[in-house]
């Protein structure tokens, strides 16, 4: 594509985005889906690229509040949004209860999926539709795990209810 | 994804009059599936015309008792609108039998209705595939056709509608309203999606800048007797094999209406007014509810790799007809079937 070629798709459009409490005035190509905005060009690269699909959950965030799969998100649709990525789940290099109780529920392996299912995990807490251990596995069904830590990932959310449940 | 332009709709006729006069040109919303498909290089649109912005991002009461569901509203927020929870029950649970949270957080009800099947051959470029390339083949048909259609399906394509919520839709009569460049009109839900037929790269009946602005549901919603259940290879998080959208009228033990659809047997959700019939001034037992599976299943042709399908549907209509007579749904959450 070149710029002299009038048919061609402009190369980069104005976003406005605020990750993490950071407001970003950028210009992105329209192809670019806001998982490669976060990594490539923001060097946020706790959030991971998994599938490219929208069958891992690896690339999990909160966007105005909703958990969706940054990979089919793309960026220009983000204009004007809030994003949380896992970056921004600690406060004051404090972590999020639901990052202690990850660690102390042992609830990863490898940890590649984990930024996803923190992500995840915290949104189930503030949407409030899942109370019993049913219903947190079916709500974290977005995002799976080959090391199999379901069990101990389910503990961990199971604790973070029990404590009032607060994301934060 | 290959390049394309982009820009934003800030109204339904400028949105459609933009899509009219571009073959190359795609709405987008969600994206849970377009993107997909883009990335695929099965979609490759040159330009997107974001509709996200548009005002149909409301659930309203209509005139004749029922609820009005904007092409804007995510999944999510369908399934849990009080309304729709509290009168509709059977579209909520379908909506929670798909997807994943995170999907549902994005798609939209317009979306829902125009995505495209994920039969595997459909989605791989390097094969054939009739649907994609009208001409090239289907390999489905001597392949792996777990999803693929036993009822309705063509000589050129056997692919599945993959929708739960559609199925929901089609039994409670939902109608599609449509905005395009000729003006609005109504689409009965039946008539919405197309059988494959000798076109199988055509999925609806909608022309090419026509715009789904809103699904309207009548009053009744059946919210006493119903059950949405899903049949897959895991527990969540999958496509169905079979799923059955069931919901009853009752007087006393006695049928007096019944809706029976279901998901993953055919191109379209799959109705069949004859079965429903069948059914109404009959006991609510498990005769009568087999008596109307194998009025459904009568024309079942099945392939070498979807050949267990009928069976399945049988026993899961049935199921599901029964929890539906009990008052028991299928729990989306709690996974045991009773």
């Amino acid at each position: 594509m070149s710029a002299t070629d009038p048919a061609a798709p402009p190369e980069r459009m104005p976003v406005s985005i605020t990750i993490n409490g950071n407001r970003h005035k950028l210009e992105v190509a329209p192809w670019t889906t806001l998982l490669d905005l976060l990594r490539h060009e923001l060097e946020l690269t706790g959030t991971k690229k998994g599938c490219d699909h929208g069958q891992c959950g690896a690339c999990t965030v909160i966007v105005d509040g909703r958990r969706i799969n940054s990979c089919l998100r793309l960026a220009v649709m983000a204009d004007g949004s809030e994003v949380t990525t896992v970056e921004g789940l600690a406060t004051n290099g404090e972590l999020h209860p639901m990052q202690e109780a990850f660690i102390e529920r042992d609830a990863f392996q490898c940890g590649y999926c984990t930024p996803g299912q923190l992500c995840s995990a915290v949104a189930l807490i503030d949407e409030g539709h899942a109370t019993t251990r049913d219903e947190i596995r079916e709500q974290m069904s977005g995002n799976l795990c080959r090391c199999g830590a379901y069990v101990n990932i389910a503990d961990a959310i199971e604790d973070v209810m029990a404590k009032g449940g607060q994301a934060r | 994804m290959r390049p394309f332009s982009y820009t934003r709709a800030s109204d339904v006729g400028e949105a459609v009059a933009a899509l009219a006069a571009n073959d190359g040109a795609r709405f987008i919303a969600g994206g849970t599936n377009l993107l997909d498909l883009m990335k695929y290089d099965v979609e490759r649109p040159e330009h997107l015309i974001d509709i996200t912005a548009l005002p149909l991002d409301r659930i309203e009461n209509t005139a004749d008792g029922g609820l009005s569901i904007g092409a804007m509203v995510r999944n999510t927020d369908i399934a849990y609108d009080e309304q729709v929870a509290a009168r509709f029950p059977l579209l909520a649970s379908a909506i929670l039998a798909g997807a994943s949270p995170q999907l549902r957080n994005s798609a939209t009800t317009g979306g829902n209705l125009r995505q495209r099947t994920r039969c595997s051959y459909f989605y791989d470029v390097s094969t054939p595939c009739n649907k994609r390339e009208p001409g090239s083949g289907c390999p489905a048909k001597t392949g792996f056709a777990r999803y693929h259609a036993i009822l309705g399906a063509s000589e050129r394509c056997i692919a599945t509608h993959p929708s739960d919520m559609c199925v929901g839709l089609a039994a409670l009569g939902a109608t599609v309203r449509v905005e395009g460049p000729e003006g609005s009109r109504s689409i009965p839900f039946s008539d919405f999606h197309r059988l494959p037929g000798d076109t199988p790269q055509v999925d609806t009946t909608l022309a090419h800048g026509e715009m789904v602005v809103a699904v309207d549901l009548p009053g009744k919603g059946f919210s006493d007797h119903y059950s949405y259940l899903k049949i897959r290879d895991r527990l969540s998080y999958a496509f169905a094999l079979i799923s059955v959208a069931a919901a009853l009228d009752m007087d006393g033990d006695t049928i007096a209406e019944a809706r029976l659809a279901l998901g993953g047997v055919a191109h379209k959700p799959w109705r069949n007014a004859e079965a429903e019939a069948a059914m109404r001034g009959k006991p609510a037992v498990e005769t009568t509810f087999a008596e109307a599976a194998d009025i459904v299943l009568a024309e079942a042709e099945t392939v070498p790799g979807n050949a267990f399908k009928p069976e399945l549907a049988r026993r899961t209509m049935i199921r599901a007809l029964s929890q539906a007579a009990a008052g028991t749904p299928q729990s989306q959450s709690d996974k045991r079937i009773q």
